[in-house]
């Protein structure tokens, strides 16, 4: 589904990533971990278009999508959530939640603005989708509460479930578990297991947590300096003697 | 009619101007984000676009409608290369184009009668209908002010709308939604810019007068601060707000003041004054917009 | 060929002076990386007080005058940054630019309820000029030459090789950083206004004498450096310095071709260009435009 081949990216004169290649197929929960500055935010960057690279590729669904505006990725099926989350703090949960899908009518001018009953339609079914997906992590009474109002869990959540919205094949997480706290964890760790069991969904995480990566993913990357010192399972990583040795001292 | 009366038709005459200025500001900026400093060079576009097709010959409605037009064309031109710019660039490019059309306005004497103005613009008239008095035109900008408003709410409120308040929250989260903003960008600049052009008409057309001093940027902050106070996007709140502040500053003019003490100059220093503090204390403005909710919509998701 | 030497030299006249203008500016937004509108009103009003000090009641001599406005535009300067941009330090950059371009409105409206719309001059005597080669220059203009040359020495000295050039210079890089080891960045920030602002100040009062007062230069003074700014690379002293004299010449070269009346917008043009097509100017560093991460 995802692949990404000799992938660099300069800045200056520094190297943030180098050379960096993977590949997941359909279905699989592939895990991006290293040492913080190691580079995995700049390669979702890469990946996501928002970031042009400085040589090598990516393939989404075997097209290439390098060098493509981030928009245009976001509407082939990906997307991701940002490790200091970016919600519409002056607008509510569900103003954000229903601004993700795609292909809305309301979208353009006039029949935005005329209101054609295609538009109310849409606006029906995504304000009741946007329910039952606040309800799978108890935030259903906060549909109408100002995002910027929210603790910073309760954003990250609706951050996440606003990419859902957008109804992606592949979701890139940065950082998920980050700032929330174990009980939480456990149950966000849940549900990404169970879109991916019954959903079909594909999902790169990006954590520096090494237990959530252990315990959620089918396979693991790890970067340090922006170069993939291993990959494998998450036995094989974590028993790796690169993987131990950058990660003294951390 | 009696003076006072005459007064306040005339002041409210120059509210709805304002007004509509306000309401296609608050789109651009208030709504969107977009820090467009060159609001003012619109309003004259459209406002020497209409007189001088007018004076031609041309029916107000259609002169009118040239200068609305004009202006979003030319917003649009503007709008290729700037929209592609962060924030304060985008401010200061636009401040700079402001500018370069009241440089045109004022130098372009062959065309515009530079800083002497062009007099005898006639007046609006709609299919023999001439609004030649104030009490007259004030049926018109006030019906012109009440179109502009009912546009700007439906596309505030509109799944369209909801994407620009996006753009002004956080652009990139919005793109990585799917949304080419640039698009919503265009429109909301050209939309709000079409708007001013049909003040800028309106304005021509009510006094019968203009010249570039008309088109300063100190307007446009002046607008600004007005938008700021209302709430930004908030349409309701820019039309109190300019209620407010129009009648303040022409109020000002008829205070007595000492012969050396310049009007003009103090109402630019005492809102200037009021802009800073506004910024800094109330930056989500005086009046907050209204919560859109939707516990209501739901029907059965509830159980 | 004559005229042309002459436009030049006038254009090195301006454009020292745009240089000056430019570089106070440049000061400030290698600091904190905020466009400081208010400069060119901070200028203006330096000149004013140079026009007050030496023209009215105390009859102070020009230089004296010269020197104490720097002084007292800096205090200026440093209220201003202390009053209007400091509280918004963590906001949204729009919002100090906001009062920065107020605070401009604010002071050219001041200066022309205490001064007057009017035109004014400095009343300077007039000398005769004298003739080097084909070119025609006066005494001021020789003067204004050298003062602005001399504050371009001075700040360089000033930021290369005293202790608070080199603060300067690490705010400017990091400011967190900056904090970090110890250095009061607040103290420091209102060391570069207030040199910055004295800066501006010398650079209206060189104005005035170059042409004359007016409560409207302000603006134009802060658009043509920060088009100074633009040309030769944001955050950069030199490309500020290099494009303050390009300014000048381009202005002074311009009206042999256009009519005088658009020499201002000149100015207008390059910067509007420069945004459009190279932002990150002649020696800046290559920088996104668009909105990305």
């Amino acid at each position: 589904m995802l692949r990404i081949e000799e992938l660099t990216k300069d800045f200056g004169g520094l190297r943030a990533v180098n050379r960096c290649s993977f590949e997941m197929p359909e279905g699989m929960i592939f895990g991006l971990i290293g040492p913080n500055g190691s580079g995995k935010t700049t390669v979702f960057n890469l990946i996501t278009g928002f970031l042009p690279p400085t040589t090598g590729r990516v393939f989404f669904k075997d097209q290439e999508i390098t060098s493509l505006p981030s928009y245009v990725i976001a509407q082939r099926g990906i997307a991701r959530t940002f490790q200091l989350v970016r919600v519409f703090h002056r607008m509510t949960v569900m103003e954000n939640l229903l601004m993700a899908p795609k292909h809305q009518a309301g979208e353009n001018l006039l029949l935005g603005m005329l209101r054609v009953p295609r538009v109310r339609r849409q606006e029906q079914e995504a304000i009741e989708r946007a329910m039952e997906l606040l309800a799978v992590m108890g935030l259903e009474d906060l549909a109408d509460e100002y995002c910027g109002n929210l603790s910073f869990a309760e954003q990250k959540m609706v951050e996440m479930t606003r990419a859902l919205m957008t109804d992606p094949d592949l979701i890139l997480l940065d950082e998920p578990a980050s700032g929330i706290n174990p009980s939480l964890v456990n149950q966000i760790l849940d549900y990404i297991r169970k879109l991916r069991d019954e959903q079909g969904k594909t999902f790169l995480v990006v954590e520096h947590d090494m237990r959530v990566i252990m315990n959620l993913c089918d396979r693991i990357a790890v970067l340090n300096y922006g170069e993939k010192i291993a990959e494998g399972t998450p036995d094989e990583v974590s028993n790796a003697p690169e993987v131990i040795d950058a990660y003294l001292g951390v | 009619m009696p003076s006072e009366l005459s007064l306040v038709v005339h002041l409210l005459v120059v509210i709805t101007i304002y007004g509509i200025l306000s309401i296609a500001l608050n789109l651009i900026m208030g709504v969107t984000g977009l820090f467009n400093i060159g609001h003012a060079a619109f309003y004259g576009i459209g406002a020497y676009t209409s007189a001088l097709l007018a004076k031609a010959g041309v029916p107000w409605f259609f002169a009118m409608l040239a200068g609305v037009f004009l202006a979003g064309f030319i917003a649009f031109v503007i709008g290729i290369p700037t929209l592609r710019l962060v924030g304060d660039y985008l401010a200061v490019v636009t401040m700079g184009l402001g500018e370069i059309a009241r440089a045109v306005f004022k130098n372009w004497i062959s065309l515009t009668r530079g800083p002497m103005g062009l007099p005898g613009i006639p007046h609006a008239s709609l299919l023999g209908f001439k609004f030649d008095t104030a009490e007259k035109f004030l049926l018109l900008s006030v019906i012109s002010l009440l179109l502009v408003y009912i546009i700007a709410e439906r596309l505030l409120h509109s799944p369209f709308g909801r994407v620009l308040k996006g753009i002004r929250e956080d652009e990139t989260a919005v793109q990585a939604l799917g949304k080419n903003t640039y698009r919503f960008k265009m429109w909301a600049l050209i939309i709000g810019s079409g708007m001013a052009g049909l003040a800028g008409s309106l304005f021509a057309h009510y006094i019968t007068f203009i010249d570039p001093s008309s088109f300063v940027m100190w307007l446009t902050f002046f607008i600004f601060l007005i938008i700021m106070l209302g709430g930004p996007g908030n349409n309701l709140g820019a039309i109190v707000a300019t209620v407010v502040f129009v009648s303040l500053r022409e109020g000002l003019r008829f205070i007595s003041l000492p012969e050396w003490l310049n009007p003009a100059a103090l109402q630019q220093l005492l809102f200037g004054v009021l802009l800073i503090i506004t910024t800094i204390f109330m930056p989500r403005g005086f009046i907050p917009e209204r919560k859109v909710t939707y516990r209501r919509h739901q029907g059965h998701a509830e159980n | 060929m004559e005229l042309f030497a002459q436009l030049l030299v006038n254009g090195l006249i301006a454009g020292g002076i745009y240089a000056l203008a430019a570089v106070g500016y440049n000061m400030v937004y290698g600091a904190l990386k905020f466009i400081n509108f208010a400069h060119g009103s901070v200028a203006m009003v330096g000149a004013y007080i140079v026009l007050a000090l030496a023209l009215s009641g105390l009859h102070l001599y020009l230089v004296l005058a010269f020197f104490l406005s720097m002084v007292l535009t800096a205090l200026l300067g440093v209220f201003i940054e202390r009053v209007a941009y400091r509280p918004l330090r963590r906001a949204p950059k729009l919002a100090p630019l906001t009062t920065a371009v107020a605070a401009s409105f604010v002071l050219d409206a001041a200066v022309m309820v205490i001064f007057g719309a009017d035109i004014k001059t400095f009343n300077l005597p007039a000398r005769r000029g004298f003739q080097i080669g084909p070119v025609f220059i006066t005494p001021v203009q020789c003067i204004i030459i050298v003062s602005s040359l001399f504050f371009m020495v001075c700040l360089y000295f000033l930021l290369a090789h005293t202790k608070l050039g080199k603060a300067i210079r690490a705010v400017a890089d990091d400011i967190s950083l900056a904090e970090i080891s110890g250095m009061n960045s607040n103290l420091i920030i209102s060391a570069v206004f207030a040199i910055g602002s004295a800066l501006a100040a010398a650079s209206g009062a060189l104005i005035g004498m170059d042409a004359n007062l007016q409560p409207t230069m302000g603006f134009i003074i802060t658009v043509k450096a920060f088009a100074a700014v633009v040309l030769g690379g944001l955050g950069n002293v030199y490309g500020a310095i290099v494009g303050g004299y390009l300014i000048g010449i381009a202005e002074n070269l311009g009206v042999w071709y256009i009519p005088p009346v658009w020499k201002d917008t000149i100015a207008y043009g390059i910067l509007t260009l420069m945004l459009f097509l190279r932002p990150a100017g002649i020696f800046g560093k290559e920088e996104t435009r668009a909105t990305v991460l």
